[in-house]
């Protein structure tokens, strides 16, 4: 493959790897605990990096997802301790954590490819350059084998435990009357996120990381009600974005993974705009419909119930519409209009009628109204 | 070493142009950051700090101005969009507000990126000039960077004050503050607006990746302390402006140190402390309240049971085995038991039986009298 190719798989592939939990932690109300956990883990590769002196020792991975969960569970113990709200706790620890490990980073491993750019930028387009090499075969870069094995412990985690995650994100109640401990499941799915964030670090940084755990699912749930769909949607949007940006940061010039960031916006903005059930228009159509809809209703009820009492003529006469529903003469005048195409009513000269069709549809909406 | 700190600020220029801008930052931070944190609203301010960046990479990209005042007013309005966004997705989806706030951070902190890389690129600019909003450089601070602020400072605190009143029923009740016929939205949109400010006083300082720690962390420490409103927000801006003094002043004078990690630390330990040591709220304290009440309680059980069986033989004085007692149970037995006899509650024999004294009949009389009203009322 040439560098380029390879970087826009690694690219899809971490955008695979990031969506799929992410889709559990939008859907369970806890996105941000993966900005806290994709800050803190620097400490743990700081740490881990002092202890081992290598940058790619599988320590680095294990002592990073530890300082991850370490994060969760100290920022879980305070909200415990009732001294703070859950927002304002996320917002202590994890900007402590990372502080250390920036400073650590600054003051000790000058000499290192490690400095504060690459923790907030990634470094994806360097990751063509460090090659696995297995007795002078060259297997692609390391950084498609690292997060490849993560993409496939996430798929694996949320296939086998995809009745447990589904029954404890969406009734929480009833998986811990069954038996599932909600508390396991959620540490586990905290380790996952962890690990997809130590695996995606390099690459695309701290808090690019958390666009592409956040924004695919967040999107996927304006498309879809079903949790098999929207794993599915997440990912091909997340992959879409990977791609895209990618060709943006090309013509551009600009940082890969911002670009990806942006582009995650991007179709995120979309969706939200043209999603069919819940997008911006879609409302709106909606809205607007229900409300001629309503109009429509209201006008041939009223006919009805002229025709009913015998009441003065007057009733049926264009003008009156105006003045009793306190409709304004155009948008009365827009009513009738759409009553005549719908055939409900006849008009003769001021006078109003109603079709037998518009009688019967009168009556319906009387009787549910 | 603490003279010859202000010995050395007093004759370095930039170390009193680094203090004051801190100094400003620290109490206008810590002000607002009480409100934020007060209306939950302190991961807003995370989301907030991120969202700026792409502004201040798009002004300077538009302006080819560096000016602090072109970019601060890049950095506001951006901010203000990164809420508004927000505040949109969350009242129109079914999204909620955490995953909201993480989208808008994420996404502008990305184009913000994207900006930056395309302005690096330029001839015209120099690599340290957008760079020290990321983590902040206080030791960058200049003259007419603190005059900005200082300005910017007075307007917020100034505003402040004058509808201390507003912001503090906004606060602590919305519904009732709509029902007054107050403008809600009017001073909710204000509030914000400073919140903002504070935030882009802060980024050349702190940077955008953690001035969400200077809103929070003071205001959090400050919390501990302090039931009242006006109490807490100047306590959080004692602590703001401590934290950030030292924190600005640690890292000008350290090489390689960025400020805004720093700060961030000094202020964590503010928090550290506060949490456990504060009177009434500390968790020391909580920790204490309960070895006191545990004891009391261990206390009650020892001399109620022995006055049930004291009450079972005619003479209350008669002694009773101590193995039986402590069948009956009570938490750490042998200590509480010392402290009994210790305090002449109880009169231990020496083949180890055990009766009530005078002052000890009285004191369980008393306490079985105030049980049986507890269960009466």
């Amino acid at each position: 493959m040439s560098p380029s190719l390879e970087i826009i798989f690694l690219a899809s592939l971490v955008a695979l790897t990031c969506a799929l939990p992410g889709v559990f932690l939008v859907l369970r109300r806890i996105s941000l605990m993966s900005d806290a956990i994709s800050h803190a883990i620097l400490l743990g590769i700081v740490l881990a990096f002092f202890l081992t002196k290598s940058l790619s020792s599988p320590l680095l991975v294990a002592g990073a997802t530890l300082a991850g969960v370490l994060t969760v569970t100290i920022t879980e113990v305070l909200i415990k301790t009732q001294k703070v709200k859950k927002d304002t706790a996320i917002g202590l620890v994890f900007p402590f954590l990372f502080s250390i490990g920036v400073i650590l980073l600054n003051k000790y491993a000058g000499s290192i490819h490690l400095d504060a750019e690459c923790i907030l930028f990634g470094e994806i387009a360097f990751a063509p350059f460090n090659r696995l090499v297995i007795q002078n075969m060259d297997l692609g870069p390391i950084g498609i084998w690292l997060v490849g094995g993560i993409f496939l412990l996430n798929l694996a985690f949320i296939l086998v435990f995809y009745k447990e995650l589904k029954l404890a994100t969406f009734d929480p109640a009833l998986a811990a009357a069954l038996g599932f401990s909600p508390v396991i499941l959620h540490y586990a799915l905290m380790s996952l996120v962890s690990v997809t964030a130590v695996g995606a670090f390099e690459h695309v940084g701290s808090i690019l990381v958390v666009a592409l755990i956040i924004a695919p699912p967040a999107a996927a749930y304006l498309l879809t009600e079903r949790l098999s769909s929207m794993l599915i949607l997440s990912a091909v949007i997340g992959v879409t974005a990977a791609i895209s940006g990618y060709w943006l940061a090309y013509i551009l010039d600009a940082n890969i993974a911002g670009s990806m960031a942006t582009m995650c916006g991007v179709i995120f903005f979309v969706i939200f705009i043209f999603a069919p059930d819940r997008g911006w228009l879609a409302r709106k159509f909606f809205q607007k419909f229900n409300q001629w809809n309503f109009a429509k209703d209201i006008l041939t009820v009223h006919l009805l119930q002229a025709e009913i009492t015998h009441a003065d003529r007057q009733e049926q006469v264009v003008g009156h519409m105006t003045d009793h529903m306190l409709w304004s003469p155009d948008f009365t005048d827009e009513v009738i209009g759409r009553c005549l195409d719908d055939g409900l009513i006849l008009q003769e000269g001021e006078k109003l009628l109603l079709t037998d069709y518009g009688r019967e549809k009168a009556k319906i909406s009387f009787i549910k109204g | 070493m603490i003279e010859q700190l202000i010995q050395h600020i007093l004759n370095d220029h930039t170390l009193q142009t680094v203090t004051l801008g801190a100094l400003i930052l620290g109490i206008t931070a810590g002000a607002l950051g009480a409100f934020a944190v007060l209306r939950e609203q302190s991961l807003l301010g995370d989301a907030i700090s991120h969202a700026t960046l792409p502004g201040v990479g798009l002004a300077f990209l538009l302006t080819q101005d560096k000016s602090p005042l072109t970019l601060l007013i890049g950095a506001g309005i951006a901010g203000w969009l990164g809420t508004i966004c927000v505040k949109v997705i969350t009242q129109t989806t079914r999204i909620n507000k955490d995953a909201a706030l993480g989208l808008v951070l994420s996404v502008f902190f990305g184009f913000g990126l994207v900006i930056i890389t395309i302005v690096q690129k330029l001839p015209t600019a120099t690599k340290a000039g957008l760079d020290k909003f990321l983590f902040g450089n206080a030791a960058t601070l200049l003259k007419e960077d603190v005059h900005t602020m200082i300005v910017l400072s007075m307007i917020v605190l100034t505003l402040l004050i004058l509808f201390w009143k507003e912001f503090k029923l906004l606060t602590f009740d919305g519904d009732f503050f709509k029902a007054q016929g107050f403008p809600f939205h009017f001073f909710d949109i204000l509030l914000t607006t400073l919140i903002v400010s504070a935030i882009i006083l802060g980024l050349q300082t702190v940077g955008v990746v953690l001035m969400s720690a200077m809103l929070v962390a003071p205001a959090a420490a400050a919390r501990q302390w302090t039931d009242r409103m006006s109490v807490m927000v100047i306590l959080a801006s004692v602590v703001g402006a401590i934290s950030c003094v030292s924190g600005a002043l640690t890292s000008s004078m350290a090489t390689n140190i960025p400020t805004g990690p720093v700060i961030t630390v000094y202020l964590s330990l503010a928090v550290i402390i506060s949490l456990f040591f504060a009177p009434h709220r500390g968790l020391v304290w909580d920790w204490f309240r309960i070895f006191k009440q545990r004891g009391a309680i261990a206390s009650a059980t020892i001399l109620q049971n022995l006055l049930i069986l004291s009450e079972s033989h005619s003479d209350p004085y008669h002694p009773h085995d101590a193995a039986v007692l402590k069948t009956l149970g009570s938490n750490a037995f042998n200590r509480t038991l010392t402290k009994l006899v210790r305090e002449g509650l109880i009169k231990q024999y020496p083949d180890n039986r055990l009766s009530l004294t005078p002052l000890g009949l009285e004191k369980a009389r008393q306490i079985s009298l105030e049980l049986s009203e507890e269960k009466g009322t």
